[in-house]
């Protein structure tokens, strides 16, 4: 890459910072306005009690805890994407992995304040630190959350060092108090070959550390459910499939945010087609892994035809619930598996429907795993209902405005495109030998077969 | 003593469950010792209503049921006895005669009463089930009170030990802890927990009182006290509503009536004499020679879970 190439990369990682252009407050504004009409009606809960929410005594969990499980999965790909793609040293990933990583932070943050949003007595969420039993799931997931919380707050904030300084130079004399804040932050990051060693360590650790973490965590959720006796949930496979739903979604979310922040950013000329190609590649590896998992599944319930199984599989396959269902196993797994697969034009395009189909029907495959396992009758009555109110839709709209906000906010003081990174894979330190394995790296600014037409 | 059960042999699920408890709690024993400084709720803060002893009738020596006698008095008077024993020695127990029950459903309108029970919050619901077809077509009615169950699976699921079970066999909630996380309604297999989501009766009701009556008669129902675990809980609304709302409730075997010599509300409204309460520990008791008869089964038995809370069919 030659000096004026990264000069250029360096131009647009840090283009939005110190940018407060109309465009920005005024989407500021707006996701704002969701995020306060989310906390708007959070507190009309709390004043009220959960009975303004479509909860009922049969159907006790509905949004809120989907809505956790969806944004905690959301944020296990972002973190595992970026794992994956430093441990197995693929150069091509310089423009991409803080975007997946700060990703990855912001819907963890959104998911884990679901749990709260979910108690009848959120004044008193203190009392699982207090007194917290250890044989209870809640608090497995607890533990589980914050050390992964952590896990991904450190495996952000490491790569990002060494661009510390980068992005204090964007803002220039401009920088003032921010400059001062850089400094604390980098640590006196000099780019000492001492200093390189050591972060490379650490983020290699951290890498490794983030994929148990992050599995744990999902499995830890998918415990919660399978542990009961409840047909549809007590399953051994449960683990697993949780900890592969997260990942498949994830990935998909990467794909979505990273096409945004392209777009807004102007990032097309380093993040190409090519890079769209690749995450393609993993999101259709993870949806055929997860629709292996399901037919499995469902062939061992389904064969068996155990009375509770078999209620819940007909009122997924032709009864209640089926149009959900369907909606999932078509719009949401199948279509967008073949749109990602098939060769030819418009790969960003198509990668990026393909992951919006993939989010929208991970989300709604959480309802069909939370929902009708809560109203499949397991004494001899009707079947609940569920029905959520404006309450609920309006904290799921605000928890969703969070995220673009939290990353728009965040990349106004942080470089986009981790400028370190870039100098590392292409070999301007040689830091570890893990870096020199050669790969199929798209040629930056170059412009790739694909890479303007989508 | 004969075993009241007569499910329960050697081998049953209650032995495997119990060596997997006491393997489960040796590895967390070891592995949390460094977590010494959680506190667990169940052990530390004493239920409500354990302590002292009956309060109620003198208890009499005369033991053997009387010709003719109502089953109630009998009942009364083995409660009385049972309630002079320490609390660890009494295990209560229920039967429930579904060829007497009618489907009435007094027992759940006068635990609603007793309890104080806002809409949606039922602790003994009567289902009623059709079987058959016609001509050959008959009711099944099955009132479903909490099960206690002897091995409760909403107990190990609750993340701050807000409920537990008692010496005497009753699963408790206390609601000073009780976060209203809503997994024990999630874990219990007979779906015998409802949570109080904080509705009232006069929720979209007109509003206001009529200055004529000088009080406020619907709303002043919703704020009489309930005395569920011998305290009293006011369904008040604050900044924040206040316990019980927004925490799960369940049936207790009205415990609160125990404690002053008197028996659940179910047992004494049921019409039909058709449930019956009593100590499961006295091999005397009328429960204990219920439970023992060969018509006497109990619901989901293959999920180990021991209920006591005996059906006889």
């Amino acid at each position: 890459m030659d000096r004026r190439t990264r000069a250029l990369y360096v131009e647009r990682a840090v283009w939005p910072i110190g940018r407060g252009d109309r465009k920005f407050w005024i989407s500021v504004m707006v996701l704002g306005a969701l995020v306060a009409a989310g906390v708007y009606a959070w507190i009309y809960q709390v004043q009220h009690g959960l009975w303004v929410t479509g909860l009922n005594q049969k159907v006790s969990w509905g949004f809120y805890i989907i809505n956790c499980v969806f944004f905690i999965g959301m944020s296990y790909g972002g973190a595992m994407t970026s794992a994956i793609l430093r441990l197995t040293g693929a150069k091509w990933r310089a423009p991409l992995t803080r975007i997946a990583e700060a990703t990855a932070v912001a819907a963890l943050l959104v998911g884990a304040v679901y749990p709260i949003v979910d108690l009848g007595r959120p004044d008193r969420f203190l009392y699982i630190l207090r007194y917290g039993q250890v044989g209870s799931p809640v608090v497995w997931d607890l533990v589980a959350v914050t050390s992964y919380a952590i896990a991904s707050f450190v495996f952000l904030y490491l790569p990002l060092i060494p661009d510390l300084p980068v992005a204090k130079a964007a803002l220039g004399a401009r920088a003032g108090l921010l400059g001062r804040i850089y400094d604390a932050l980098s640590l006196g990051w000099k780019g000492r070959p001492d200093q390189e060693r050591a972060l490379a360590r650490g983020i290699g650790i951290m890498a490794v550390l983030i994929i148990p973490l992050a599995v744990s965590v999902h499995s830890v959720l998918a415990w919660l459910f399978a542990v009961t006796s409840r047909a549809e949930w007590h399953s051994t496979i449960f683990a697993p499939y949780f900890v592969l739903a997260a990942m498949f979604s994830g990935v998909a979310a990467v794909i979505i945010v990273v096409a945004a922040l392209r777009k807004v950013y102007g990032l097309g000329e380093f993040i190409v087609a090519k890079h769209f190609r690749y995450l393609s590649y993993l999101l259709i590896a993870l949806g055929a892994g997860y629709l292996y998992f399901m037919i499995s599944e469902f062939l061992t319930d389904g064969y068996v035809f155990e009375s509770g199984t078999t209620s819940g599989l007909q009122s997924l396959f032709i009864g209640q619930y089926a149009p959900e269902f369907w909606s999932f196993s078509v719009g949401g797994l199948l279509v967008p598996l073949v749109l990602a697969a098939l060769p030819g034009r418009f790969p960003v395009a198509r990668a990026t429907v393909a992951s919006v189909l993939v989010v929208a029907g991970m989300w709604l495959k959480r309802f069909l795993i939370v929902v009708p396992g809560m109203a499949n009758p397991i004494m001899p009555w009707e079947w609940g209902q569920y029905q959520p109110t404006w309450v609920e839709i309006t904290i799921l709209v605000g928890s969703a405005a969070a995220i673009p906000l939290m990353l728009i906010v965040f990349f106004r003081f942080f470089p986009v495109m981790s400028v370190h990174e870039l100098d590392e894979v292409e070999g301007r330190y040689e830091v570890s030998s893990r870096h020199r394995i050669p790969a199929y790296a798209p040629v930056y600014g170059a412009g790739d077969a694909g890479g303007g037409d989508d | 003593m004969p075993d009241p059960r007569p499910l329960a042999a050697n081998d049953s699920p209650t032995a495997r469950r119990d060596f997997l408890l006491r393997t489960v709690a040796a590895l967390v024993a070891g592995a949390a010792l460094p977590l010494a400084g959680l506190k667990n709720v169940a052990s530390a803060a004493p239920p409500a209503a354990v302590a002292g002893g009956p309060t109620g009738p003198v208890p009499t020596l005369d033991i053997s049921p009387q010709a003719g006698e109502d089953v109630l008095i009998r009942m009364q008077r083995e409660l009385a006895r049972a309630l002079v024993k320490p609390m660890d020695e009494r295990k209560w127990g229920m039967v429930i005669d579904t060829r007497k029950c009618v489907g009435c459903a007094a027992c759940t309108v006068g635990c609603s009463l007793e309890n104080k029970l806002p809409p949606g919050v039922v602790y003994r619901p009567m289902t009623d089930t059709e079987v058959g077809t016609y001509p050959n077509v008959t009711r099944r009615f099955i009132p479903r009170p909490c099960m206690q169950c002897e091995n409760p699976p909403c107990v190990a699921v609750c993340p701050v030990g807000a409920t537990f079970k008692r010496p005497d066999g009753i699963v408790a909630i206390d609601y000073n802890a009780c976060i209203g996380c809503r997994y024990c309604l999630t874990a219990c297999p007979y779906q015998a927990r409802t949570f109080d989501f904080g509705a009232d009766w006069t929720d979209n009701a007109a509003s206001g009182r009529p200055a004529a009556l000088a009080l406020d008669g619907a709303t002043g129902y919703e704020h009489l006290a309930g005395f569920e675990y011998g305290e009293k809980w006011t369904r008040a609304e604050g900044v924040i509503p206040q316990s019980p709302v927004g925490n799960a409730r369940k049936c207790t075997f009205c415990a609160h009536r125990l404690e002053k010599g008197m028996l659940p509300m179910c047992a004494t409204t049921c019409i039909g004499r058709a449930t019956f309460f009593g100590d499961l520990n006295d091999p005397t008791s009328l429960v204990s020679e219920l439970a023992a008869s060969a018509n006497a089964t109990r619901l989901k038995e293959e999920l180990g879970t021991e209920p006591k809370v005996f059906y006889l069919l």
